[in-house]
């Protein structure tokens, strides 16, 4: 009977959803501000990316909410799954090949990680991906070696580091009279690893925090035991 | 003839995911699975967001050489979702962490075992007679036994 | 492109599906991964490569990760039993 509700109200959903998008014509109708955002974006930001330009240009207040709402994820994961007890089982070290992997694999790793945060505004990539990339590199030895010990002192003052760089730049926007958050310095040539103001330094604190934080929630879920049954 | 087949294919596409998703969401009783299918519903939606800024005959918005003037994809839908699969994977960390939890304190992941437990628990620690269920009819209709011990 | 966009849309449903019936939990998650994967690629093809990169890091490869991580702590990661 239960099933049944649900089903009938997924059918309705479905109904719904397709009716909706029915209306709209597919690929054609031109947003308005889409289209003021592609004419404006490259002379007044200077990204050549203009994702980039409005994660962190247009939309940067977007992007420091979004950054919170992790921020509160992984400290509200950490804080749930809390610290593991001196005695737990630990994994077993992993085999030859994913330690001489994981050493193999570490610097590229960081240099890829580096490489596509710095490039945020001219190609496609940034904070988020280089940060994810970041995390997955400081993983990848624990996973190989788990009776390394994480320092997540560490990893909660980068990420507060940050933090405060991303808060700190916009707040000097202000002190310069613009708004919050309003890109600063010369624009530069369009193209050049240095343009486009302030918008790699904010995608470089983005990235660090975004690598931070999930770097310390992976090695956070990797580290909690559960009582096997 | 052509635009129209693909846009319904990639319509099609997108809300199948959020349907199966939330099909998955409605349906289970695995707390496990419940997040995977979460997981699902929500690229779905990533998808209809990017798909409500995709232009024919454009390009990705990214200026290459001297500045063309080319159409592209409206950006901000893009912007939207990459900030959205950052946050599902938060989401996603945490509701996990919840599980875990759950799961080492009540030995059980099926969500109608650990409704009846956790209520039965919260209504011991503070004093009170246990809530009615709210699937069940109060009376003493009969009910058919078998329902509901699938799965 | 239409038929690649075909192709690409049934395996991600094909996959989706195959999450929620499949038994085995560690094969859920793969296959949560592979809609993950298709999806990048989609998104690609969209004309949005800063999302279909995103969603091949995160969504692929850091979810897969986290996902078959706690697997591993509920006692549920074995390939043989469901």
């Amino acid at each position: 009977m239960r099933n049944l509700a649900a089903l009938v109200f997924v059918g309705g959903l479905a109904f719904l959803l397709l009716v909706i998008f029915n209306q709209f014509d597919f690929a054609q109708a031109p947003m308005v501000i889409g289209q003021g955002i592609l004419t404006d974006a490259p002379d007044r930001v200077g990204a050549a990316n203009i994702v980039t330009a409005v994660v962190l240009g247009y939309r940067g207040i977007d992007t420091l909410g979004e950054i919170s709402i992790l921020f509160a994820a992984s400290a509200a994961a950490g804080l749930v799954l809390g610290r593991r007890r001196a005695d737990a089982r630990r994994d077993p070290p992993g085999g030859f090949i994913l330690r001489s992997g994981a050493a193999l694999l570490f610097p590229l790793m960081l240099v890829v990680g580096f490489y596509i945060i710095l490039h945020g505004h001219l190609t496609p990539g940034g904070g988020f991906q280089g940060g994810v990339i970041l995390a997955a590199a400081f993983f990848l030895p624990l996973l190989a070696r788990p009776e390394t010990p994480v320092n997540h002192a560490g990893l909660s003052i980068v990420e507060g580091g940050a933090g405060a760089v991303f808060i700190l730049t916009g707040l000097a926007a202000l002190l310069q009279g613009g708004e919050f958050l309003q890109p600063l310095l010369d624009n530069g040539v369009l193209g050049e690893l240095l343009s486009a103001g302030t918008l790699p330094l904010l995608y470089l604190a983005v990235g660090l925090k975004v690598g931070a934080e999930l770097a310390g929630l992976m090695a956070r879920l990797a580290d909690v035991e559960v009582d096997e049954p | 003839m052509m635009p129209i087949e693909i846009g319904a294919v990639l319509y099609v596409g997108a809300i199948g995911l959020v349907v199966i998703g939330i099909a998955g969401i409605v349906l289970s009783h695995h707390l496990f699975r419940i997040i995977l299918a979460l997981v699902i519903a929500e690229a779905g939606a990533n998808l209809l967001l990017v798909l409500s800024g995709f232009r024919w005959d454009a390009i990705a918005p990214i200026i290459t050489g001297g500045g063309a003037t080319q159409t592209m994809v409206d950006p901000v839908p893009q912007a939207m979702v990459l900030t959205s699969i950052v946050i599902g994977v938060g989401v996603q960390a945490l509701a996990l962490s919840l599980t875990l939890r759950a799961y080492g304190a009540y030995k059980t992941l099926d969500i109608r075992e650990l409704q009846r437990r956790m209520s039965a628990d919260l209504a011991g620690e503070a004093g009170t007679p246990l809530p009615q269920s709210l699937e069940e009819p109060v009376g003493g209709r009969p009910l058919p036994a078998a329902e509901g011990d699938g799965r | 492109m239409i038929w690649v966009a075909a192709l690409l849309v049934a395996m991600m449903l094909v996959a989706a599906v195959t999450v929620l019936l499949v038994r085995n939990h560690i094969a859920a998650v793969a296959a949560a991964s592979l809609v993950s994967l298709l999806l990048s690629v989609l998104f690609a093809l969209l004309g949005a490569p800063d999302v279909a990169m995103t969603e091949a890091a995160v969504g692929a490869g850091l979810s897969s990760v986290i996902l078959a991580l706690a697997l591993r702590r509920l006692g549920l990661g074995r390939v043989k039993d469901a």
